[in-house]
């Protein structure tokens, strides 16, 4: 861990040693990674990360864990498209897809747990843990088989069967809580602070959320070292949202994107803010858990709670830890927040498999209407260079678009099937 | 004995409404806080509970019933 100083309070700017911490012990701010810049900046190039391996891992210097042997499954350099079809049905010219449903348990959660999990096996812990809804257990179950170590998730008693299928495959050990979604978060919480587990997002939460600043290194290396005008983000807690622009501020400070000349972290590098970084951060939520996008929408410093009512089950979290946070990134960006209505979540998700082939989940169909309310609205332009992110595999949450299952039927007869292919497209 | 942190979220008329002061009084509960943003109808505060692990459930029960919402200090810990 060379290039870690320590961790630091978000709220009261106490310092602690890098550990297994995640608030702080006076104000209960979160904690986050401090880093050694003017060290990395001797020793980082577009060269080093290019010799990489072609996963999160070629941005080692820019994360907190130990990269000699880290547990890589080998998350992340996942494609960047250039979206013609999807760009042409927006009329939008320059628009890309960062895909990351193709990342290994499916999810851009592999980002983050291959980081928590090599530090909880830099710690010595020997059960990596977690709550989920589906991703996250399925990619701290996979982690964990890859490391070696126990797994142990909790799930609500009624998740989808091919949610618990993709985490269980894996070997965990699976609690199956019954109760409500308060009641299920409150003993979890519980749960990690009577035992001696890595809990990916509390006690190794620092070091988890770092890993999604790999979506916004790679997007600036795929675009040849620059970064977009816009991005369009799906949220729950909020830690993807600012960790993708502390991604993009990072690269500018340290100089490797193009033209742009390496500047000083300043005070509080959370809050690193390069002036090259003009990307407008967009951030969409399902309007069933929109507690973000409420509070920006009411000019609010403030989140209130809610309990989620959401088809996007990835994105209903409705206390997000990191909810006041983005509303800063949202508005020191020039961007904005948008609840997409639940009834457009699956004409998202079609309209995205329609017109480039890629099946995602209820989150992707989220960010995918979002998108279109942006470009609909003119907040983007035609030309503007545009990059959304995907971060989820349809075959997760097949539940919400069954309704697309309409086959034609026929007899063994070459009568039978040209009569019914031309009722169909007769229709 | 146990300690417990936690953050309580009020809303509406609830901001003006002496909750701590009640846990404090009618539960044998020291309340101790460490943050809070109280704004005119909304408003959160971040406390450690000190008590017998019992008592502080029968608070936080008696807390949740007037309307105020009750939290881990992290967060919803459940994710996608």
């Amino acid at each position: 861990m060379p290039f870690v100083s320590g961790l630091k309070c978000r709220e009261c700017a106490r310092e602690y040693a890098a550990e297994a911490l995640n608030v702080c012990d006076f104000c209960f701010g979160p904690l986050e990674v401090v880093y050694d810049y003017a060290t990395i900046s001797e020793v980082i190039s577009r060269q080093r990360i290019a010799q990489g391996p072609l996963s999160i891992w070629r941005y080692h210097d820019l994360l907190p864990a130990n990269s000699d042997d880290p547990v890589d499954i080998m998350a992340g350099f996942t494609p960047l498209i250039k979206a013609r079809g999807l760009g042409k049905k927006l009329g939008l010219r320059n628009l890309y897809i960062k895909n990351d449903s193709v990342n290994p348990s499916f999810s851009f959660k592999d980002r983050v747990v291959s980081v928590a999990a090599t530090k909880a096996v830099e710690f010595g812990f020997e059960t990596l843990a977690c709550a989920s809804t589906g991703n996250l257990a399925c990619s701290v179950a996979a982690h964990a088989a890859r490391a070696g170590i126990d797994a142990v998730v909790f799930i609500p008693s009624d998740l989808e069967r091919g949610k618990i299928i993709g985490a269980a495959i894996y070997g965990p050990t699976m609690v199956s809580v019954h109760g409500t979604y308060d009641e299920v978060n409150r003993l979890c919480s519980e749960i990690a602070d009577n035992y001696h587990w890595a809990f990916v997002n509390i006690n190794m939460r620092p070091y988890y959320a770092e890993g999604s600043k790999t979506l916004g290194y790679e997007v600036a290396e795929q675009l040849g070292w620059r970064i977009p005008d816009h991005v369009v983000i799906p949220s729950a807690s909020g830690a993807m949202f600012t960790k993708i622009w502390k991604g993009f501020n990072e690269m500018a400070c340290l100089g490797l994107l193009d033209g742009v000349e390496a500047a000083s972290f300043g005070a509080d590098q959370n809050t690193a803010h390069h002036p090259a970084v003009t990307t407008r951060m967009h951030m969409t939520q399902a309007a069933g858990c929109s507690p973000i996008v409420t509070a920006w929408e009411a000019g609010q410093s403030q989140i209130r709670p809610v309990r989620p009512d959401s088809i996007a089950k990835s994105l209903a979290i409705g206390n997000p830890a990191d909810g006041i946070y983005s509303l800063r990134v949202i508005n020191n960006s020039g961007g904005s927040a948008y609840a997409v209505p639940e009834e457009d979540i699956v004409d998202g998700i079609k309209l995205l498999a329609e017109t480039e082939g890629i099946f995602t989940e209820t989150a992707g169909g989220v960010v995918v209407s979002g998108l279109k309310n942006l470009a609909d609205s003119g907040a983007i332009k035609p030309d503007e260079l545009t990059v959304v992110y995907i971060t989820g595999n349809g075959l997760k949450t097949q539940e919400a678009v069954e309704s697309v299952v309409d086959p034609v039927l026929i007899k063994p007869t070459m009568t039978s099937f040209e009569e019914a292919l031309e009722a169909r497209r007769g229709r | 004995m146990g300690k417990q942190r936690v953050k309580f979220t009020f809303t509406g008329i609830l901001v003006k409404d002496p909750i701590i002061y009640g846990l404090g009084r009618d539960f044998k509960i020291v309340t101790n806080i460490r943050r809070a943003d109280v704004q005119e109808d909304v408003g959160w505060v971040i406390l450690e509970l000190d008590g017998e692990e019992a008592e502080i459930a029968r608070g936080l029960e008696w807390v949740s019933s007037t309307g105020v919402r009750v939290d881990p200090i992290s967060g919803d810990v459940i994710e996608g």
